[in-house]
């Protein structure tokens, strides 16, 4: 049981280059910007005397240092998302009406495989039960909570319980439920899931392969870790409606349910727009919890996993782009939807 | 939660909102328990996986395999004997997480690090400095938050594997990268993907500094670099903090960018990586899934409990992360 630490040795390497490479890069851009000004201040001032000197008139200030100062300040940024973000999104988009190994162009064919095969189709649909589910139990759980939990006593220790989850990774996250859902054909169950049935006086299942129910439970997964996101960001919305809204609403002696159907909801729609498009994005895109858990076997399998499947294992690039291309179209009307909230907000 | 009562005449209401009456003081305590009892029944509820993982990872091998964590109690044994094969094992079933904890580390400080300070100048020129078309720069960074990484990753990798050719002139050679070398991939994938979001985030905080400020600093004659560096930089620390934890739980816990970029090989593989291979190759071997799952949960955990404040402020912040 030696672990050997020399093995490690590149690595450490390799992580200070990176580090160096980090402080050349932005020192040397820093020290660029410090130095050039400077140099063509001092020549301005030169031509400044001399003009003076021989009496002739002075040259002209000419604007356009500014734009140069932002051109160096942007050009890492602009570089990086061309090349790393705009030019491959393109390039996906088109190889999305290529075969699979990008020779041959077949038109909207990948498109039209997206429906007609049975398997991918059940993925859209799969994920389709995803972005319906989750955003509205995690929001949905997260609003009650917090309404629940302010001004409740131990209020901060009782929100980080919640939230904590947040930190864990996905893949983590997808081991530890894993691990609820495990089961035993005979003797202790060691699963949670599958012991709470036994003594229920239930038959002990195989939870993760039994189709659609096996979809919810990895839906249960992410609900978890999202409803902490949703329960901070409303909480905080809740705490900034007015006192004086409330205290007004009370004096008129509104019911609490009534308080929460028509001050409390109406304050913080906003913020429940927010939360239900951040995660309606992130469960279109849900890819970890479903690669650990079942590796999208058993009808479990999402958009983003059968992309991954499609490009990188089975080789075909053309299906593979297209899915990716198809999520990109079912982003895109959820962020229309945001922004226009967003502006509706600024001009009410 | 709180109790409205009617029948008080409304001069005698206080203006906190306590019900001035016996029973109405009763029913308000009583809520407030209530609220408070459930709430913490539900947080209990939400720890007990996490819990439930935690003392698996500590009990032998074969009591995780044949009884439940919950028994671990009435028979206590504990052990870190998991930790120490998960992590240090030699055989490549045990995982060998150690090495792959510092690949971990090794892919996510210059991930977090290079967004940080592009962005950082990006979002400064964005709002301060004047140029033509600047908004609809802005607006341009702003929109390729929606594109999904999905998008960039099958021609990214296919960059870094061939290179860039147009029209038969080579525009950029193939990377080329082995092993280790793999990590310069996953940072500069990683860089690409974060900084729509890390320019909307930092220019929400940067453009809401005090226009006097910078306009002072104008008149006495401070070029742009000079203003980023002595005043803009230390105003915005807890908006560099907020994205950098964000950044940071986002490249520890990330499995896509990691998985098609550095590869499943001991050099390279970080923790989540190892830990998908090992839950989908060896699901039943709960000793070493529990312990290797806590492994990777740790950083984060201890990073996001110190500076959750500035993680919270960073979450309300922005909003659509792509």
């Amino acid at each position: 049981m030696e672990f050997d630490f020399a093995e490690q040795q590149p690595k450490f390497l390799m992580l200070m280059y990176g580090l160096i490479a980090f402080v050349a890069v932005v020192g040397g851009l820093l020290l660029l910007l410090d130095v050039v000004p400077a140099w063509f201040a001092r020549r301005r001032e030169a031509q400044l005397v001399a003009a003076s000197v021989s009496g002739a008139p002075l040259p002209r200030r000419r604007k356009q240092g500014e734009g140069l100062f932002a051109l160096f300040f942007l050009l890492p940024t602009l570089l990086l998302l061309t090349v790393g973000l705009v030019i491959p999104a393109i390039r996906t988009t088109l190889l999305s009406l290529m075969d699979g190994t990008s020779t041959n162009w077949v038109g909207l064919r990948n498109y039209g495989w997206m429906f007609a095969e049975d398997t991918i189709f059940r993925v859209l649909i799969n994920t389709l039960i995803w972005v319906l589910l989750v955003p509205l139990v995690a929001t949905g759980f997260g609003l009650i909570y917090a309404v629940l939990v302010d001004k409740a006593r131990f209020e901060a220790v009782a929100k980080s319980l919640i939230f904590l989850p947040m930190a864990i990774s996905f893949v983590g996250a997808s081991i530890i439920w894993k691990f609820v859902y495990a089961y035993r054909g005979e003797g202790d169950q060691i699963g949670l899931l599958n012991q709470i049935v036994v003594t229920l006086g239930g038959e002990p299942q195989q939870w993760l392969l039994e189709s659609p129910l096996n979809t919810l439970l990895l839906i249960v997964i992410m609900v978890w870790i999202q409803a902490g996101f949703a329960m901070v960001v409303l909480s905080a919305a809740i705490k900034s409606i007015p006192g004086d809204i409330v205290e007004a609403a009370r004096l008129d002696g509104v019911s609490p349910w009534q308080m929460f159907w028509q001050i409390t909801m109406p304050s913080i729609r906003p913020a429940l727009i927010v939360v239900m498009v951040t995660l309606t994005i992130a469960s279109l895109k849900v890819f970890d919890i479903v690669r650990t858990t079942t590796n999208g076997n058993y009808d479990t399998s999402v958009i983003a996993n059968e992309m991954y499947n499609q490009a990188f294992r089975y080789g075909q690039n053309g299906q593979g782009s297209a899915l990716a291309v198809f999520l990109f179209i079912l982003v895109i009307p959820v962020v229309i939807y945001q922004i226009r909230n967003l502006r509706q907000q600024r001009e009410g | 939660m709180t109790t409205a009562t009617p029948t008080v005449a409304v001069g005698t209401q206080k203006t906190d909102g306590t019900p001035t009456t016996t029973a109405g003081r009763v029913r308000k305590r009583l809520n407030s328990r209530t609220a408070t009892l459930v709430s913490i029944v539900i947080a209990v509820l939400w720890t007990i996986p996490t819990f439930g993982l935690l003392v698996s990872s500590l009990r032998p091998e074969d009591e995780i395999k044949t009884t439940g964590w919950w028994t671990g109690f009435t028979n206590p044994q504990f052990t870190l004997e998991n930790y120490q094969q998960v992590l240090f094992g030699q055989s490549s079933s045990s995982g060998q997480l150690a090495g792959s904890f510092i690949n971990s580390l090794a892919i996510t400080i210059p991930s977090v690090l290079f967004p940080l300070a592009f962005a950082c100048l990006a979002a400064y020129a964005l709002a301060w400095i004047k140029f033509r078309g600047r908004d609809w720069l802005y607006i341009a960074i702003f929109a390729l938050q929606i594109v999904p990484l999905q998008m960039a990753l099958v021609p990214l990798l296919k960059f870094f594997s061939t290179g860039v050719t147009l029209g038969g002139v080579t525009l950029m050679p193939a990377w080329d990268l082995v092993d280790e070398q793999k990590f310069a991939q996953v940072w500069f994938a990683h860089t690409c993907f974060a900084l729509p979001f890390a320019v909307f985030l930092l220019h929400n905080f940067i453009s809401q500094l005090p226009g006097d400020l910078m306009e002072a600093a104008r008149v006495d004659g401070a070029t742009h670099p000079k203003i980023f560096r002595t005043i803009v930089l230390p105003l915005i620390t807890p908006a560099l903090a907020a994205f950098g934890i964000f950044q940071f739980l986002w490249v520890w816990n990330d499995l896509l960018v990691a998985l098609i970029f550095a590869g499943g090989g001991n050099e390279t593989a970080p923790l989540t990586v190892k830990l998908a291979e090992m839950a989908g190759t060896r699901g039943n071997e709960w000793q070493r899934l529990t312990a290797g799952a806590f492994v990777s949960i740790v950083v984060p955990l201890i990073v996001f409990l110190s500076l959750q404040r500035f993680f919270v402020r960073g979450l309300l912040a922005g909003s659509v992360k792509g």
